[in-house]
């Protein structure tokens, strides 16, 4: 749904999104992870059309984006959630998501099933005809979600959807992403820098820190810190013990007292045989664990990367 | 281009404006205190002015409403964009599919109609006024009819255009404002001339006025559509 090739942007001397290359499928979310300044706002802002890209190549369901015949038809298939949610405070909810509606030319009925379902979605059905401006942070934001969404696009960018949401207010949010990816397999694009929202709702995670430092599912960016390991406690490491796991095919092996940290390529077949060949060497064991590391550790790990 | 869509830009900042007491004070007090204080100062000058003098203040007068047609959309048309700049809101309305001739044409109805109807009114409460004051018929004539007809909308459309550049390119609405009443130096320039009776507002002269606005109209919203450049509102505009 979402193809890049060694997309560029650059402002003068300074190059905010430097050879880009990711696909995302249809269906999917997937979480653009990076710090403060990282250059995903100016990613969105590219893939939905509203600046033009300094060089390579993006497409959004095989429309390009620096066509403008191509960009009006990407701006009818897309929903922004910006960083600024930028609602009219002098107008109503309701206003606020009808005007949204007619201008992507919705039929009226829709309009008006789309607006009630969202509202009633994000519990602000009842609010429905309070101006935005005196709505709390949490309310606008969750409106803003809804006017991203009044014309059922295909592809939803969220530029940081829960930032400064209190933790009630970011779940109903987290809730309402992965529902939408149920009800209505909408390809999410999810800007963010919340590591525990990103872990809980993304298909895919692209670490972003000017350029692309990491890809993968949340599991295989955890397993690329510290690879897939097998941490033993016994009570006394033998040769006896040594000598038996020596035996198996094992990648590594390194001891630290009573300790045995192994590594694995596939713990659920490996593991029964190495707590089978420590027990046959008369080895006491006191657990075993797998070695895990967090989203934060690949985090941390790829964003202090040099660029 | 479609027009449905500019239509419902306007119908937004109509709903906008409605709820923007600044904004509304601004487009109802000018055009009623002008289309009541005009015949009022007849009065003064009705005792030592002979019917041709009183010809030549009417027929002044009258211009005023051109002036009027520029003064009265600044603060619409400087906050129909900076509105948007300032409430964020620009970027969301960008991401629509919306081209920028609808945006910007949109932009125009929302300032031009409201502006050009208070006009009508308020030149409809002067022409009575002066009327009843003079003890003549006046007017409705043909130069009135000319300037609200034609000058009016065209000196509107000017000061709206001239306003979306400015306000494109500041970052408060008082500051578009004040630059945008700066550019009415000319109108009046016109307007000394006729008091002094230097000129005569006559159909020609009023052609030729109309003639020098439709041009200067026509060539600014290309200049508007030209320099109206998404990128650089996106990652320029603080």
């Amino acid at each position: 749904m979402i193809d890049t090739l060694n997309l560029t942007r650059k402002f003068g001397d300074l190059t905010a999104v430097d050879g880009l290359t990711l696909q995302v499928d249809e269906g999917e979310i997937f979480g653009f992870l990076g710090p403060n300044g990282a250059g995903k706002t100016t990613t969105v802002r590219m893939l939905s059309c509203l600046i033009s890209k300094t060089s390579g190549e993006a497409s959004l369901a095989g429309y390009q984006v620096d066509d403008p015949e191509d960009s009006l038809k990407i701006r009818k298939i897309i929903g922004l959630l910006p960083e600024n949610v930028g609602l009219y405070d002098a107008l109503s909810a309701y206003d606020n998501l009808d005007f949204y509606g007619r201008l992507y030319e919705c039929p009226e009925a829709r309009r008006r099933e789309n607006i009630e379902h969202f509202l009633k979605m994000l519990g602000l059905w009842d609010k429905r005809d309070v101006s935005a401006g005196q709505f709390s942070k949490g309310m606008k934001q969750k409106l803003a979600i809804a006017r991203a969404l009044i014309h059922d696009p295909k592809v939803l960018f969220l530029d940081e959807p829960t930032a400064n949401l209190d933790p009630e207010s970011a779940k109903t949010v987290r809730d309402f992403i992965l529902q939408l990816k149920k009800e209505k397999k909408t390809t999410i694009f999810l800007n963010t820098h919340n590591l525990d929202e990103a872990q809980r709702v993304c298909d895919q995670i692209g670490i972003f820190n000017g350029k692309l430092m990491a890809l993968g599912t949340p599991a295989e960016l955890e397993e690329s810190v510290w690879g897939n390991k097998t941490v033993v406690q016994v009570e006394k490491v033998t040769d006896a013990i040594l000598s038996a796991l020596d035996k198996l095919p094992l990648k590594s092996m390194v001891v630290d007292e009573g300790r045995l940290t192994i590594d694995v390529t596939e713990a659920d077949k490996e593991n029964p045989a190495i707590v089978d060949a420590i027990v046959g060497a008369g080895g006491k064991i006191q657990y075993v664990t797998r070695l895990s590391s967090t989203l934060e550790d690949a985090y941390l790990k790829f964003v202090r990367q040099e660029k | 281009m479609k027009l449905n869509k500019s239509w419902i830009i306007a119908g937004k900042d109509f709903k906008i404006f409605r709820k923007k007491k600044r904004i509304l004070y601004a487009l109802i007090i000018l055009p009623l205190l002008l289309s009541v204080g005009l015949p009022l100062f007849l009065i003064s000058t009705l005792e030592s002015a002979d019917p041709g003098e009183v010809a030549i203040i009417l027929n002044a007068f009258s211009f005023f409403y051109i002036i009027l047609a520029y003064i009265l959309p600044n603060s619409l048309a400087a906050y129909s964009i900076l509105g948007e700049k300032i409430e964020h809101s620009l970027e969301p309305l960008l991401a629509t599919p919306l081209t920028d001739g609808e945006l910007l044409l949109g932009k125009m109805i929302a300032s031009f109609l409201p502006c050009v109807a208070m006009i009508y009114l308020g030149s409809v409460i002067f022409m009575a006024l002066s009327d009843v004051t003079t003890g003549t018929l006046y007017f409705p004539n043909w130069t009135m009819a000319f300037i609200l007809i034609i000058a009016v909308p065209l000196a509107s459309i000017l000061s709206i255009q001239l306003n979306i550049i400015i306000s494109s390119r500041v970052n408060d609405v008082r500051t578009a404002n004040q630059l945008g009443l700066l550019l009415f130096i000319p109108f009046i320039a016109v307007y000394i001339l006729l008091t002094t009776n230097m000129v005569s507002l006559n159909i020609l002269n009023l052609l030729i006025v109309s003639a020098v606005l439709l041009i200067i109209d026509v060539a600014l919203f290309y200049v508007n559509k030209a320099t109206f450049n998404r990128d650089k509102i996106l990652t320029k505009w603080k």
